[in-house]
């Protein structure tokens, strides 16, 4: 945002304490109610809301609380489709974790830039999605190891290893295992900075080809805007797809320590 | 990239807040409502698939019944052609009944007028005999001059009435 309308992709991921709470800390360490704790808020908020239109636990339901029960039906067939029928104990927690991310996302493409205001997706930074996916990992991790022991480590053997390959097969599943929160975290940031970052490039494309030019404005601009309109409206798509991932992905992890092989 | 730039500073912020918000989801939202949404919805299931139940059980109860009345239907009609093919041949017999007995009477009366008609030809016929006798006796008194018997007289007019 420097002079001569040099636009910054990546100042939208920029995080700023809000409200003077720049040195707020517990502990010794800074919790600063930042733009991204706020849209944190807004997707906790918003996703109460939503759910307690559902609460009215009528046998023949509105529109509002028939929305509800089939996100939690969605999840409750994922969970069932991957894990079985003990799958339905952590419907709970993947239906909070899939509708936290989807309204994270969705809340960070919202256009609030044309009232002013600068929309904050929390799930670009992988702070945040990080302390996601080892949730989800310390879960399997405790499940597994609650539920099998030490047998949790015949994960690592695939069926029907030769005696000779053992070691080597145990050593790259263990590997490909704990490799499992960092693909989970960085999936999803990348998704999402990647997919702002293109909008912003596009829109920075519109508003520098616009004032250097009316000619480069039409040509150039035009496309872009076009092409910005397509990409929006994949974001809002990729958005839905990577909360879908990231439960999905969880769900899965669930399943081999609910059920090994 | 702010991401990476500024990580130093805000990562127990980032942390924090989403710990604390998410955990509000989790316990608030997924713990506190959503079983609660999901029960409703699973009760809806199983009244569902329970009134369906429920409607093929009266189906197969109306079949049933059906099934029933259609027997019951076909017994009665059998009960009702018994019935009627009973009463006909009863009707019959009774009308064959009364007909032999009006035949009796009927060949009573025939009877007894015959025998009526008989013996009144009879009389007549006896009093033409005693008039021809009468006529055949003063026949021969009156040709020969003789006094027939009575006996006589009556046995040649038999004779002349039999030969015709």
């Amino acid at each position: 945002m420097a002079e001569s309308g040099k636009i910054d992709p990546m100042h939208q991921f920029a995080i700023e304490p809000l409200f003077g709470t720049d040195h707020l800390s517990l502990g010794g360490f800074n919790i600063a109610f930042t733009n991204s704790a706020l849209y944190m808020v807004l997707a906790a908020v918003v996703l109460w809301i939503f759910v307690i239109g559902g609460m009215k636990r009528e046998l023949v339901p509105g529109r509002w609380q028939m929305a509800v029960e089939y996100m939690t039906g969605f999840i409750k067939n994922l969970l069932i489709a991957n894990i079985g029928d003990k799958g339905r104990k952590y419907i709970p927690y993947v239906f909070s974790l899939f509708m936290f991310i989807l309204l994270a996302n969705l809340l960070g493409l919202l256009p609030l830039g044309l009232v002013g205001l600068h929309p904050f997706t929390f799930t670009s930074h992988f702070t945040a999605t990080g302390v996601l996916a080892i949730m989800s990992f310390s879960i399997v991790l405790i499940v597994g190891f609650a539920k099998h022991g030490f047998h949790f480590f015949s994960l690592f053997i695939p069926h029907g290893t030769p005696a000779l390959m053992v070691g080597p097969l145990f050593l790259i599943e263990l590997v490909s295992f704990m490799v499992r929160p960092f693909s989970l975290g960085l999936r999803l940031f990348v998704a999402m900075t990647a997919g702002h970052v293109l909008l912003k490039v596009l829109a920075g494309f519109v508003i520098n080809s616009a004032n250097a030019s009316p000619a480069l404005g039409l040509t150039v601009g035009t496309a872009s805007f076009i092409l910005m309109i397509g990409i929006s409206a994949l974001e809002m798509l990729v958005a839905v797809i990577q909360a879908y991932v990231f439960a999905l992905l969880t769900s899965v992890y669930l399943n081999d320590a609910e059920n090994l092989h | 990239m702010p991401q990476i730039a500024q990580i130093a500073e805000t990562y127990s912020s980032q942390i924090f807040w989403l710990l604390l918000t998410f955990g509000f989801v989790f316990f608030v939202i997924g713990l506190g409502m959503v079983p609660k949404v999901q029960g409703t919805a699973d009760a809806r299931d199983a009244k569902i698939s329970g009134d369906l139940d429920a409607a093929k059980a009266a189906f197969a109860r109306a079949d049933e019944a059906e099934a029933d009345y259609r027997v019951r239907d076909a017994q009665s009609r059998a009960a009702a052609q018994a019935t009627l093919v009973q009463a006909k041949a009863q009707a019959a017999k009774a009308s064959e009944t009364k007909l032999a007995a009006a035949d009796a009477e009927v060949a009573a009366k025939i009877a007894a007028a015959e025998a009526r008609i008989k013996a009144a030809s009879d009389a007549a016929l006896a009093e033409i005999e005693t008039v021809a006798a009468d006529a055949a006796r003063d026949m021969v008194a009156r040709i020969a001059g003789v006094q027939a018997s009575d006996d006589a007289a009556r046995n040649a007019v038999k004779a002349a009435l039999a030969h015709g």
